[in-house]
């Protein structure tokens, strides 16, 4: 499995309008959750809080990264581009787990002790979340382990 | 609108933390998973309470559950456009944006919500 890293430099290939896109991205997101919880209610409003806003910003400026990074190196990254946009979409969908996880507690608590709630919810995210991409890694890295165990079996009596 | 400015200058900084630190993790899977971290979520339930109480934060986490289910189908929606239809991310993201639409609709009406 992958190891889990740090790469400060990672924020040496962003441009600074693209950190100002995301944050008027999040800002217009959340304005616009509370403008549709004001009109609809409560309920339509918090649909909106797991509005997938941010993400299109994200993966778009990830494949541009990717794009950029292979047209630097002389290459064409169109297809690099997409599958490191693809890869974050798949990530996503594992912390979407954890942002259930989120509300679930968040729901349940809130009207015991805000401030335990809050902490409560965010560690859930956080916990489901990574052990979620474990998981997902674990099943990946048996199934090869199984695959590539098969094709040498197969190789072997083949040589018989 | 002293209220919307503090949420837009709020909403843009937990926004933003959280994805630069999305930025700075490796592999690409893995950060991904703060492509979808609760920050809109976490400053629009603290305006929530502080404004309405917590009665009015729980209904709407409540709804969240139904629209965070929509976000995990939305995600596995993309990444097969993206690596099956081979769609740019742009095009795939908002296209998308109509699964998410319709599951955390379809969803919430299927629990009963209050739409």
């Amino acid at each position: 499995m992958t190891p889990i890293r740090f790469s400060p430099s990672s924020l040496k290939e962003g441009r600074w309008y693209e950190y100002l896109i995301r944050f008027g991205l999040g800002g217009a997101a959340t304005v616009f959750t509370g403008l549709v919880s004001s009109r609809y209610g409560a309920s339509v409003g918090g649909l909106f809080l797991a509005l997938p806003a941010i993400f299109c910003a994200s993966a778009t400026l990830i494949e541009k990264h990717e794009i950029r990074r292979k047209e630097k190196a002389g290459l064409g990254g169109g297809r690099r581009g997409q599958t490191a946009a693809a890869l974050d979409a798949a990530g996503a969908s594992l912390g979407a787990i954890g942002m259930v996880a989120f509300a679930v507690v968040f729901w349940m608590v809130v009207q015991s002790s805000i401030a335990i709630a809050f902490i409560g919810a965010s560690l859930a995210w956080l916990m489901v979340s990574v052990a979620a991409w474990f998981l997902r890694g674990q099943m990946r890295w048996s199934r090869q382990a199984r695959i590539s165990e098969k094709n040498s079996g197969s190789a072997t009596s083949r040589s018989r | 609108m002293t209220e919307y400015v503090v949420r837009f200058l709020v909403g843009g900084v937990v926004v933003s933390a959280f994805a630069m630190l999305g930025d700075l993790l490796h592999p690409k899977s893995f950060a991904g998973l703060f492509g979808a971290a609760p920050s809109v979520a976490l400053t629009t339930l603290g305006i929530a309470v502080y404004q309405h109480g917590a009665d009015y934060a729980a209904l709407q986490s409540q709804a969240m559950v139904a629209g965070g289910v929509a976000l995990a189908i939305y995600s596995v929606v993309v990444c097969h456009l993206l690596v099956r239809t081979r769609l740019r991310a742009a095009p795939a993201t908002l296209l998308s944006l109509i699964v998410w639409l319709i599951a955390a609709f379809g969803l919430l009406t299927l629990a009963g919500g209050q739409t």
